[in-house]
């Protein structure tokens, strides 16, 4: 039941983020009558203090935040898998040089980071993307480098090995299947961190600038006016901790289905 | 023992160094000229220079760098562009805030991730069970950004129970650390069940349960001393995440902490105060590391460090 309003729940931010714009929305017509209006059945979720619809505005941050954490999952994947099992397939000087980046990475508050860089370098979209994928990229090196080092020496590599095929071969075809599971299951728990990572960077100011609307930037504004309308602070948060809440039961149901071991065994195993 | 200690001291030295250059290059990289913030649109071109060579911008990057690493050692992280005051000390008043905080929201995490964790792993398939976890959960997906406008809503404007902001009185923390604390207890509670489960499957717990222990006995005194180890060190990794949390949470509750000073810096193009900032909340984080694995020592006898 709770899994199928899961499902419900993603299904719409997706159909959201990609029909949005065929749907007519106005995030931004201001009506002076209207304003800090509480919901009725011509505003649903009723006005913010400008006016604008809410929720226009709260489907144009479903899209924000399904485009940001769609790229820079994606980005951070793509290079921290290529960088991660590189370096644990070759090995040698780049892969000590490479533990030694991700210790400082992983020794540090990602998000600290993301805040300074998406600060210096100015708000908006592609910084906010950049720096997130800057900070995200390096915990699925991690994984990759230390899943390629636990299947590298497995039979099937070798006699790929014996049989002469190219190493990038090995990796995509031999190495790539075998590691994939636990790399989906970081990533899909990534887009909720990405989606609460963008909205917390926008909420400092530091993210998607007004008058553009995200879920973050929409909850800093409405606190100012909480206790005259609360719903301008409620109607964001609740569709962001829905959609958080849908990714993190994905997150688990998928960990259970491709029988992922929990990263708390493998912690304890390390030492 | 001394060689773990010795390897494990200069992985931190390294991750402070690695750190702070990482953030040096990359301020210096980015648009922005603090000069230009400082001075306005209306300053000439000569004044401008002026100030970028009283301020030593005007150097090579590398000779900067250079001097802010050597500085670094000595306490010495320049002076505020804004304040106009030493940075080091700018830093340091406002790093009691934010230690206060983290501690008690680690606190108020712990207070509520033992019970909830205990419960649910003692109880396994019941609703306990899945009534813990479902809490767990939802503490995972509610950002604090909106958890403390939302304590503060109901807490201080509905009850008026607690201050809205600031840190004026002695309950002005509560809310603060329970809108940080709350992410922490529910990545613990799940994590002290986990562990607690594993351990319950083990042979000694099936001899003291046969010896005829009491279920709690059991659970306290032979499963839990056991669980606690992997606990431990996780907990080390999320107190980063306790950190950086604590950045957006002082942003929400006005908390004069490191945090606040960091997002405003930043916004101010204060240079030298984003880097003592981040130098300081990483140097916590590195001891706090630290000291974790430690502990883990004193928690684990079996642990032989030279093999670590």
């Amino acid at each position: 039941m709770v899994r199928r309003l899961a499902i419900l729940v993603l299904l719409a931010w997706t159909l959201v983020a990609l029909g949005g714009r065929w749907l007519p929305l106005h995030p931004d017509r201001m009506a002076l009558p209207h304003i800090l209006e509480a919901p009725d059945s011509a505003h649903w979720m009723g006005a913010d203090d400008l006016g604008r619809p809410v929720l226009d505005r709260l489907l144009v941050g479903a899209g924000v935040s399904f485009r940001v954490s769609v790229l820079v999952v994606s980005l951070s994947l793509w290079f921290g898998v290529l960088i991660g099992s590189l370096a644990a397939w070759y090995g040698g000087r780049a892969e000590r040089l490479l533990v030694l980046v991700m210790d400082v990475f992983m020794a540090f508050p990602g998000i600290l980071l993301a805040i300074a860089l998406a600060g210096l370098l100015g708000p908006g979209i592609d910084n906010l993307v950049f720096a997130l994928t800057l900070v995200g990229w390096v915990g699925y090196a991690r994984l990759a480098r230390a899943q390629v080092l636990s299947v590298r020496q497995r039979e099937h590599v070798q006699a790929a090995q014996a049989l002469g095929t190219p190493s990038w071969r090995i990796i995509w075809r031999h190495l790539l299947p075998l590691i994939s599971a636990p790399l989906v299951v970081e990533a899909t728990f990534g887009v909720a961190a990405v989606v609460i990572a963008e909205s917390g960077l926008s909420f400092l100011g530091l993210g998607v600038q007004p008058p553009d609307a995200s879920w973050g930037s929409m909850i800093r504004d409405g606190v100012r006016y909480m206790l005259v309308a609360p719903h301008l602070v409620l109607a964001p948060g609740i569709a962001l901790m829905l959609v958080v809440l849908s990714v993190n039961l994905l997150g688990d149901q998928l960990r259970d289905w491709l029988d992922v071991r929990s990263g708390l065994r493998e912690q304890g195993r390390e030492r | 023992m001394p060689a773990y200690l010795v390897s494990r001291f200069l992985n931190a030295l390294w991750v402070l160094f690695g750190v702070t250059t990482l953030v040096f290059f990359l301020i210096h990289w980015v648009p922005g000229d603090p000069v230009a913030v400082m001075l306005g649109e209306s300053a000439s071109a000569a004044d401008t220079e002026a100030l970028r060579h009283a301020l030593g911008l005007d150097r090579p990057l590398l000779e900067q760098w250079a001097g802010f690493l050597t500085g670094a050692l000595s306490l010495d992280l320049g002076s505020s562009l804004y304040y106009q005051q030493p940075v080091f000390a700018l830093v340091f008043t406002r790093l009691g805030a934010t230690l206060q905080l983290s501690a008690l929201a680690f606190l108020v995490a712990l207070l509520v991730a033992l019970p909830l964790g205990l419960l649910a792993a003692a109880r396994k398939g019941s609703h306990w069970d899945s009534t813990a976890m479902g809490f767990s959960l939802l503490g995972i997906s509610i950002p604090n950004f909106w958890l403390g406008p939302l304590l503060v809503m109901v807490f201080s404007l509905g009850l008026g129970w607690f201050p809205v902001s600031g840190r004026e009185s002695a309950l002005s923390v509560v809310l603060p650390a329970i809108t940080l604390g709350t992410g922490l207890a529910a990545v613990l509670s799940r994590m002290v069940r986990s562990s607690l489960l594993e351990v319950l499957g083990e042979d000694f717990v099936r001899t003291a349960r046969a010896k005829g222990l009491a279920a709690r006995q059991v659970l306290v005194r032979h499963a839990m001393r056991n669980a606690w180890l992997p606990v431990l060190t996780l907990l080390g990794m999320q107190l980063g995440a306790l950190l950086g949390g604590a950045v957006v949470t002082e942003m929400v509750f006005n908390w004069p902490g490191v945090g606040a000073l960091l997002v405003e810096s930043i916004q101010r193009r204060d240079y030298p105060v984003v880097q003592g900032c981040v130098l300081m909340i990483s140097l916590s984080y590195v001891v706090i590391n630290l000291l974790t694995d430690l502990l883990y020592v004193k928690a684990d006898p079996r642990i032989r460090l030279g093999q670590a």
